[in-house]
């Protein structure tokens, strides 16, 4: 039922994202952003961008295929939720985005700064390289001087501009007192520049103009790629975490109600929820009657009867009448805030995993600077020439120079996240990818997560066609989720509606009518006179008349691919454990279903993640996919964590990566895109080794020229992109 | 080897030339939607006339 009522409590962001200092002006405009997940080609391009523009009040639409996402331009008045019933009804799968407009021109801009010098390095480094190939097969003199002239010339400015971000965090890093793999490269940078300048003063041989320039280019690619990936993940996380609005409507002292922010709501307030909205705090019901739906604070998927005198904690959906609710706990008191706490606890208790990036830039940083200082000390011992040593420690360190371990990384993961992306699957963090191929148990929830949140009616063939047509009528006086389930159910059975009279909801208990003079009822089992307590889900029909009254039962629709996925993750050999806080019938049932062996039901929030550190610390890697405000803290917890798009805000920021789609089959596929990942960057360290084994004995012994730097540094960055690009 | 008085400099021109071209790419965002913008080749909805 979450994902039906998540459209409906879903205020516009583009309404009241704004604070209130920003009204200002009256907008002339709306700019609405929609995901969507599944279009995948023009044709899907053509269909949205047709039927969003035809829709009465947008200006125009542009679809983007690579983000896979829609840009609207629309009256002012205008929600992105108007237009997402729009998409589902050309038959995509949309949800709405908040356009972070400041955030992602943010990232913008330090993306087109980083392409701005990416093209700078490379055109230096193309005319540089060809005045370097004229040297190399034969200029000589006057030439060979007025080349290198030259390719100074062309360098020094490109390198001054285009090194910018190396220099910057080389700086911060030895202010620092550390050292990043920046530190080498802006050494080797400066003494290449040096040296050969140094050189062509003289009228020497070799000049690494052209070396220099090429490392920057190559670095700079890696660097592009990187905060391509992560800016494309961040803005779209970002994005995402617009459907929780802090927006409440306060009783004021006439009665009346007005619309205050969440943070202004103080101890004693009366506060009105309407059906399908969210409680903003923790409170005590003072009036009216609903049901209350807490499954994704507690996983449960049945749906708790509310009235004068409950308690309701922030989170929980008020699902059919309106209630008035005085506050008892605001803000940072709330259950909504100590699950935040708890969030917080478990994740300083992660362990903090060391990306394969900076494992071999701690073992490669010191060893560089080491060889070429030996290397500078040797021949200035053997020789006592301040140019011949100086000129073999800048040839070592170039050829040292990690260009190809700058692209390992970033080269395989772009790649693997693009794969993924494709696949429905948002990779936020940057060693998520790393972390996800050495998961060995999956732990699963249940509610929202392996069930779509929403019911399916079980025993519809156990009734008869009167008790059928009756139910179809009274279900549809509801917009409670069971009543929804009944009514679809029923219609796709072919069931005609009894002619019902004086058709209500009793919030709370149900709906009731007249049907030919006699009273029917559908609703819960004590207000229809029912006396067995099932445990599964169930509403109950009274026909009236002193025939006992019937159980429609229902069971939770599983999400699509559940079953695929917890058999294929079997299959590969994880284990695989259920965790839910729904009750043990249920969960039980679920296990069976799929053929979870290991299941665990009535799990408090902390259980949750105490299960998970426990395994954690018995040696497992632990990969959490859940949604709800009680797998929170598991997620954290967990070595990495799954979120779908549908989870909670508070569920998608704790998790690492996030499922965009309702699918839940590209998680098993994410496990085996993320294990040939890492394996792909390990084979990619030992090219780089490999180049570094052949060409550093050379630079040592004095033999290296430029073009044998410019062979090695090339080649071996080409090689480790060609290996990544195996991925997609 | 005059020639290359000429060369040099015609070379420098092309490839600044190519340069300023891209940057003119980069800031009207023509690398936002890359496989957007190659799918779009193949629809032939606005064939006849401009999209509006």
């Amino acid at each position: 039922m979450t994902t039906v009522l998540r459209h409906q409590t879903a205020v516009c962001p583009g309404c009241v994202a704004a604070p209130s200092e920003a009204v200002e002006t009256a907008p002339t405009e709306a700019r609405l952003a929609i995901s969507l997940p599944t279009i995948h080609c023009q044709a899907c391009i053509s269909t949205v961008e047709r039927g969003l523009s035809q829709t009465p009040g947008v200006r125009s639409a542009r679809v983007n295929l690579t983000l896979k996402r829609a840009l609207v331009e629309a009256e002012p008045e205008m929600c992105a939720s108007d237009l997402i019933p729009v998409c589902e009804g050309l038959g995509f799968e949309a949800h709405e985005l908040d356009l972070a407009a400041l955030a992602a021109t943010e990232t913008n801009r330090a993306g087109r700064e980083l392409l701005l010098r990416l093209a700078v390095a490379g055109f230096a480094s193309m005319n540089v390289m060809l005045l370097s190939i004229s040297v190399w097969s034969g200029a000589s003199d006057a030439t060979r001087d007025m080349f290198h002239w030259i390719s100074a010339t062309i360098t020094f400015p490109a390198i001054l501009y285009c090194g910018q971000p190396f220099f910057r965090s080389a700086w911060s890093a030895l202010r620092a007192r550390r050292l990043n793999m920046d530190v080498p490269i802006v050494l080797a940078l400066l003494l290449a520049l040096v040296t050969s300048l140094w050189e062509t003063s003289l009228s020497g041989e070799h000049a690494y103009f052209d070396a220099a320039l090429t490392l920057t280019f190559f670095l700079l690619a890696g660097r592009y790629l990187d905060h391509r990936t992560r800016a494309a993940a961040r803005s779209a996380a970002e994005e995402l975490s617009a459907l929780e609005v802090p927006r409440a409507w306060r009783l004021n002292a006439q009665g009346q109600e007005e619309e205050v922010s969440v943070a202004d709501l103080a101890i004693g307030d009366l506060i009105r929820v309407r059906p399908g909205g969210r409680m903003p705090v923790d409170g005590e019901i003072v009036e009216g009657r609903s049901e209350l739906d807490r499954s994704l604070l507690t996983g449960e998927t049945l749906p708790v009867l509310g009235e004068p005198g409950a308690q309701v904690s922030a989170g929980e959906v008020n699902l059919t009448g309106p209630l008035t609710i005085r506050a008892l706990a605001v803000g940072e008191e709330t259950s909504l805030h100590r699950m935040a706490d708890l969030v917080a606890i478990a994740e300083s208790g992660r362990s903090r995993y060391t990306s394969l990036a900076d494992s071999a830039a701690k073992l490669y940083a010191p060893g560089v600077h080491i060889l070429s200082a030996l290397a500078f000390v040797g021949w200035y011992l053997y020789t006592f020439d301040m140019r011949t040593a100086l000129n073999i420690a800048a040839a070592v360190l170039i050829i040292t120079c990690p260009c190809a371990l700058g692209l390992a990384v970033p080269a395989v993961t772009t790649a693997a996240s693009g794969r993924l992306f494709r696949a429905g699957l948002l990779v936020k963090h940057s060693t998520a990818l790393e972390r996800l191929a050495q998961v060995d148990t999956v732990v699963f929830d249940k509610t929202g997560t392996l069930t779509a949140g929403t019911p399916e009616v079980v025993n519809l063939g156990d009734l008869d066609p009167d008790q059928l047509s009756a139910a179809l009528a009274l279900a549809e006086g509801s917009s409670h989720p069971l009543a929804l389930a009944l009514s679809r159910a029923a219609r796709e059975a072919g069931v005609a509606a009894a002619p019902v009279q004086d058709l209500q909801e009793v919030p709370g208990y149900g709906t009731e009518a007249t049907l030919a003079g006699v009273r029917v009822r559908l609703g819960r089992a004590a207000w229809v006179g029912a006396e067995a307590q099932l445990t599964q889900t169930a509403t109950w029909l009274d026909l009236g008349a002193g025939v006992p009254p019937v159980a429609i039962r229902f069971a939770d629709a599983l999400r699509p691919g559940a079953a695929e996925v917890v058999s294929a993750l079997q299959d590969s050999g994880k284990k695989v454990i259920l965790l839910s806080g729904d009750t043990t019938p249920a969960v039980e049932d679920m296990a069976n279903r799929l053929g979870i062996q290991n299941w665990v039901a009535d799990a408090l929030p902390e259980d949750k993640a105490a299960r998970v550190a426990q395994l954690t610390e018995g040696g497992r890697k632990v990969l959490m996919v859940g949604d709800g405000l009680n797998d929170t803290a598991a997620l954290a917890g967990a070595h990495v964590s799954i979120s779908p798009a549908s989870a909670l805000d508070a569920a998608r920021v704790a998790s690492d990566i996030v499922l965009l789609g309702k699918d839940l089959t590209p998680i098993a596929e994410a496990c085996g895109v993320a294990e040939r990942a890492t394996r792909r960057i390990r084979e990619n360290f030992r090219i780089a080794t490999l180049y570094n084994i052949i060409a550093v004995p050379l630079a040592i012994a004095g033999l290296a020229t430029p073009l044998i730097a410019a062979l090695a540094m090339s080649t071996s960055s080409i090689t480790v992109s060609l290996n990544a690009l195996r991925l997609r | 080897m005059t020639v290359l008085s000429y060369l040099i400099p015609i070379s420098l021109i092309l490839g600044g030339a190519g340069l300023i071209a891209f940057i003119y790419t980069v800031r009207s965002d023509q690398y936002d939607d890359p496989e957007g913008d190659a799918r779009r080749i193949l629809s032939d909805e606005w064939d006849d006339h401009p999209k509006p």
